[in-house]
């Protein structure tokens, strides 16, 4: 069981996820959004492959209103 | 006229008005006043999605970033490193190039921090990034960022958000006149008539945000400020007359009874 932390939230896993299927997970829609693990960001076409670990620290973001 | 468009690095505006997104309303009002606006590009902030309430509207279903360019910011960036950090992601999310640099140095102020400014740019040019940085009315330093390889220009007309209007023309006219690169006035206008002067004084272009959106009506000062642009730029290509310091008849005197 994997402890990570996703936009600066405590989170346990109970099992294997892979980037794709912790933002289906949570319905996100991986064309709008960017994702970093541990301060390095994950190309889009490797959130297949790419497998979550105890302490992660995954930031997920957007765009939104700003000047 | 022949058409009159706004060219930075490769890009074409048809609008010389660049609107931010921030402070409205909700995002309908932000959708609205865009439109009155007639911008063609907006600057938007990188931020976390919120995990929990997935039914909160995102910008995106309100303004298509298809339809109308987006500039990503890096507002409340407060040293280089951060920056690149929240430009790279958003390159990450849809391949953007162009974006706006803003790295600020005081709480207080908003004042940028030009040294981290520097570095930072220097860096993102080197990525490829087509840079368009929000930075102080200093001649010299504006020059430096020209060097550097920024595609535009954005200096200050006063602190951001807090409407004074250009502060320092003298300083802008200079910065203007020295330029490669298209002077994009960031920060400080406070009403539809600043912008015209910023634009009469010869800048490419403004970008505006709390003017519009912490206006009264924000939709009705979006098409004030659209016009405000093309007036100004209108004059600026005109050429303003001489100034007198006495009287000139507009009348002519040759047969007065």
């Amino acid at each position: 069981m994997a402890k990570i932390q996703l936009n600066g939230r405590k989170l346990e896993l109970n099992k294997k996820y892979s980037i794709f299927t912790l933002l289906k997970k949570y319905k996100i829609i991986s064309k709008k959004i960017a994702v970093e693990v541990n301060g390095k960001i994950v190309n889009k076409n490797q959130y297949n492959s790419f497998y979550l670990k105890n302490k992660d620290k995954i930031e997920i973001v957007h765009f939104i209103g700003g000047g | 006229m022949k058409k009159d468009f706004l060219k930075i690095d490769s890009q074409i505006l048809k609008s010389r008005l660049i609107v931010g997104t921030g402070k409205y309303k909700d995002f309908k009002e932000t959708a609205l006043a865009v439109k009155a606006s007639g911008a063609s590009m907006v600057t938007v902030a990188v931020r976390r999605i919120n995990i929990l309430d997935k039914k909160k509207p995102l910008l995106t279903d309100f303004l298509d970033p298809k339809k109308i360019k987006y500039l990503p910011n890096t507002a409340g960036c407060f040293s280089a490193e951060e920056s690149l950090r929240t430009l790279r992601l958003a390159r990450e999310m849809g391949g953007w190039k162009m974006i706006k640099l803003e790295v600020l140095g005081d709480k207080k102020t908003l004042y940028p921090n030009m040294i981290e400014t520097l570095k930072a740019t220097k860096v993102l040019v080197k990525e490829g990034f087509k840079v368009l940085v929000y930075c102080s009315d200093d001649p010299l330093l504006a020059k430096e960022l020209e060097y550097l390889g920024a595609s535009a220009i954005m200096p200050l007309a006063s602190p951001i958000g807090s409407g004074q209007g250009i502060q320092n023309k003298i300083n802008l006219s200079i910065i203007i006149k020295n330029s490669k690169v298209p002077i994009i006035v960031d920060a400080g206008i406070g009403t539809a008539s600043d912008a015209t002067i910023a634009m009469e004084m010869g800048c490419d272009g403004v970008l505006i945000n709390s003017a519009i959106a912490k206006s009264n009506n924000p939709i009705l000062m979006a098409e004030s400020f659209k016009n405000s642009v093309i007036s100004g730029r209108q004059s600026f290509l005109a050429g303003r007359m001489q100034k007198l310091f006495y009287a000139d008849a507009s009348s002519p005197s040759k047969g007065l009874i």
